[in-house]
């Protein structure tokens, strides 16, 4: 081991890291007016396809990035009407929403799988000549949304009104809130991040479109934003490790140690399951009181 | 007043299933008044104060402001008129801090939200008031009345010009209700619109201009405080005049010690207080009285009881056992009857009907079949014995726990408790919320159990009641017990000044 192999390590984990950071504030953010969406994998699928049809085809990855994005929004508002308007389960509709998408991605995919689109530019952070610490934008944007969630959050009238509703949406109600109002709206942003991360995944990281390439980080994302305890800076922690877990699989498999490779594929998810069985502990005071509660309006109550 | 009121409702009418709630009732404020709403449980307050509020649409009726009708739609609506609500189950967020809570309600809160700045005006307007709130403490950490405290803030730092009360005084300690009522009168000179909800004459009498008495979901009499009286406002709420709740001979002979507490102390958690060095022994056929001001220790001294915390040294011996480790289930399996200071949150399921609710703590008692089944008929047996003997109306079976009214929540709990083969009954203010009919018949239920050898520990801030009843009172403060007195040898005074800490002179 040497510094070099250090170096591309923590190189390659914030690259993987950004494509997981976009769904899991995005879901941070969802989770705190109460939503659980377990269509992420789904919305990131989409994403991640359709911008790397639309890069073929337009040879702009920027359009072809953001059109990606805002499919991951028009997806997801399938799910916020199910949910919000329709009283829905959140678990049922998130599950039937991943399966469109794996379904509906693998579709529009089809005729792209090993082409090449245009990928997005790269940045390099230490001056032109180094190999490592080369990002596109969107690998930068995804930290520095990290923090501007937090900001959000826990710094702003529409934060605070956000916690409210994942807390207690009849008492949000009461404080002259519309808990579906800001549910909408979370779910939006949760739709636009999600395919937004899928998007960076196939035109900034992968560069290829496989189907299901999304390898379950719509799941994971899941289970950083319980590691990060709703905190979006605590999701750039969580992220960062998923990445260099990725990453150190990766590696090990090209230096051809002898360990078989399926084991080596699924070592950052054991380790996702490894520090959530050690974090669990006191996640039950953090995670918002509504969270995956259907609300039904504030007229059930006799007096 | 020739000047028209601020708030008139007119010809107001709701309907729940299965009952009226409110029937053409109604109702107005004046600017600069405070206009006192009473009426016994389920005479359809609240239900009012909230379709002021907009909480509920009324199936027909009128609400005018200033004289123009305005129809009220949301909460958020009544808001922007400057209509503000203190709910009786309080709308506080308990993750949230109490700055956060406040913040969320000021209309006028800029998009940043500076911690420092929002701390400032809070503590500014707390401590005009003398309401003594941290504003970084998390909401969950503070007693019922520091919540209350709370509620109130959020309304004096929105511009709201009518502040409705739903039973504000339920959750007070004796003095904080003087000084709540003081800081009403300074409100109203102000030129605010009050409008509280109370069942206590004495509050309605001592603090409104105005009456109006709710029976059965009609207005049953509004009047100008001078020109009201007890005798008045009681044949108003009922329809016929009341007994007081007989006070009895005190006896000074007990049976064996039931329950005993030796130098208990528990670890503060949060702002809670910890029990220091709590002795405390209850005996047969005994009522032991405690009196205090709520959050000085009553509740964790609940909590040790039941075992829902274990205290860090001293001893609890029940029924002759060292009982200091017992879990919950197996206190109120040995013959606890607990009634909690917070119904709703600790001893119903919400979404469980009245009858479920009763056969939830004696699901051996009511099987079937070896656990296969229920049996549900002897469950409703017992529910209704036990609301008989009690001498309180039964409530609808099928009701779903978390739709009954505070005082209906709180009969519900008391049936069940002591329709149980109990050796203790450990009452957290179990008449809070209970018009004055329904709290005397469960000091009567007291006193039965009391003659039928049963150790009653009573914990209460309604200072006469605790005369009326005990045998021996203890005053709590700041987690100890300060002081124990007989009520036949002492006042209310000199218990009140041992409550605050003034003197035991």
């Amino acid at each position: 081991m040497n510094g070099d192999w250090f170096l591309s390590w923590i190189s390659g984990a914030i690259l993987y890291a950004a494509p997981l950071l976009y769904p899991t504030v995005g879901e941070v953010l969802g989770q705190r007016t109460g939503m659980v969406n377990l269509g992420l994998e789904g919305l990131m699928l989409l994403g991640a396809s359709t911008s790397f049809a639309l890069s073929v085809r337009l040879g702009n990855p920027w359009v072809a990035v953001f059109l990606g994005a805002g499919v991951g929004l028009l997806a997801n508002l399938i799910y916020a009407f199910l949910v919000v308007k329709r009283n829905a389960s959140q678990l049922a509709t998130g599950l039937a929403l991943m399966f469109f998408g794996l379904g509906v991605s693998a579709l529009l995919g089809k005729p792209y799988v090993g082409q090449m689109a245009a990928a997005l530019p790269k940045y390099p952070l230490l001056g032109p000549r180094s190999l490592l610490f080369r990002y596109d934008l969107l690998v930068y944007v995804a930290f520095l949304l990290a923090a501007l969630a937090w900001v959000f959050l826990f710094r702003t009238r529409w934060g605070l009104q956000l916690r409210a509703v994942g807390e207690n949406p009849a008492h949000a109600y009461a404080a002259g809130i519309s808990p579906a109002r800001v549910r909408l709206a979370a779910a939006c942003v949760v739709g636009f991040l999600a395919g937004l991360g899928g998007a960076q995944l196939a035109l900034g990281v992968t560069q290829t479109w496989s189907e299901g390439m999304t390898a379950g980080r719509g799941f994971i994302a899941i289970a950083l934003v319980i590691f990060s305890r709703w905190n979006p800076l605590r999701a750039i922690v969580g992220a960062i490790l998923f990445g260099g877990a990725v990453v150190l699989q990766l590696q090990l498999q090209a230096r051809g140690i002898g360990i078989s490779p399926f084991f080596l594929d699924m070592f950052p998810y054991v380790l996702t399951l490894f520090v959530l069985l050690l974090w669990g502990r006191g996640v039950r005071h953090t995670a918002p009181a509504s969270l995956g509660r259907v609300y039904f309006g504030t007229e059930e109550r006799g007096g | 007043m020739d000047k028209s009121p601020v708030l008139r409702a007119e010809g107001i009418t709701k309907r729940f299933p299965g009952v009226v709630a409110n029937n053409r009732v109604n109702f107005d404020v004046h600017a600069g008044e405070i206009h006192a709403l009473l009426g016994e449980n389920g005479a359809g307050k609240s239900t009012l104060v909230k379709i002021l509020y907009g909480f509920y649409q009324p199936d027909s009726g009128t609400i005018s402001l200033d004289g123009r009708p305005t129809p009220i739609r949301s909460p958020r609506e009544a808001r922007g008129h400057g209509i503000g609500l203190v709910f009786q189950g309080f709308t506080l967020i308990p993750a949230l801090t109490v700055a956060e809570n406040v913040a969320l309600f000021l209309s006028k809160l800029d998009w940043y939200i500076s911690p420092k700045k929002l701390a400032a005006q809070i503590q500014e307007a707390s401590r005009r008031y003398g309401l003594e709130l941290e504003p970084k403490t998390p909401v969950w950490q503070l007693s019922v009345g520091q919540q209350q405290r709370v509620e109130l803030l959020k309304l004096l730092l929105t511009r709201a010009r009518v502040l409705i009360f739903d039973e504000p005084s339920k959750v007070l300690a004796p003095h904080e209700v003087d000084t709540l009522f003081g800081i009403f009168r300074d409100l109203r000179n102000d030129g605010y619109s009050l409008v509280f909800i109370t069942h206590k004459l004495r509050e309605a009498l001592t603090c409104a201009d105005r009456i109006t008495v709710l029976r059965q979901g009609q207005v049953a009499g509004s009047l100008n405080a001078q020109d009201a009286s007890e005798e008045k406002l009681v044949e108003l709420m009922f329809g016929e005049p009341l007994k007081e709740v007989a006070t009895r001979e005190r006896g000074s002979k007990f049976g064996k010690p039931i329950l005993e507490l030796v130098d208990i102390c528990t670890r503060a958690v949060g702002t809670t207080p910890a029990l220091r060095q709590v002795s405390l022994t209850v005996h047969e056929g005994e009522i032991v009285g405690v009196a205090g001001v709520s959050g000085n220790g009553q509740r964790e001294l609940g909590d040790v009881i039941l075992g829902l915390i274990k205290p860090t040294t001293g001893k609890k011996i029940f029924l002759s056992q060292e009982a200091t480790a017992w879990p919950p289930a197996r206190m109120i399996g040995q013959g606890v009857a607990f009634v909690p200071e917070d119904p709703l949150a600790m001893a119903v399921v919400p979404w469980f009907s009245v009858l479920e609710n009763v056969a939830l703590l004696s699901p051996k008692r009511f099987s079937l079949y070896g656990g296969l089944g229920m049996a549900w008929d002897k469950a409703r047996a017992v529910a209704r014995a036990g609301f008989e003997r009690l001498g309180l109306n039964p409530l609808p079976e099928r009701a779903r726990a978390a739709s009954l009214s505070g005082g209906n929540l709180q009969r519900l709990v008391l049936v069940r408790e002591l329709s149980r083969d109990y050796k203790l009954v450990v009452g957290l203010y179990p008449t809070r919320g209970l018009d004055v009919r329904s709290a005397n018949a469960v000091r009567q239920a007291f006193l039965q159990a009391r003659a039928a050898g049963k150790g009653v520990l009573l914990i209460s801030e309604d200072l006469s009641e605790l005369f009326a009843l005990s045998d021996r009172i203890v005053v709590m403060l700041r987690g100890q017990i300060v002081g124990e007195v007989r009520p036949d040898q002492t006042s209310l005074t000199e218990v009140g000044r041992m409550m605050v800490g003034v003197g035991h002179g």
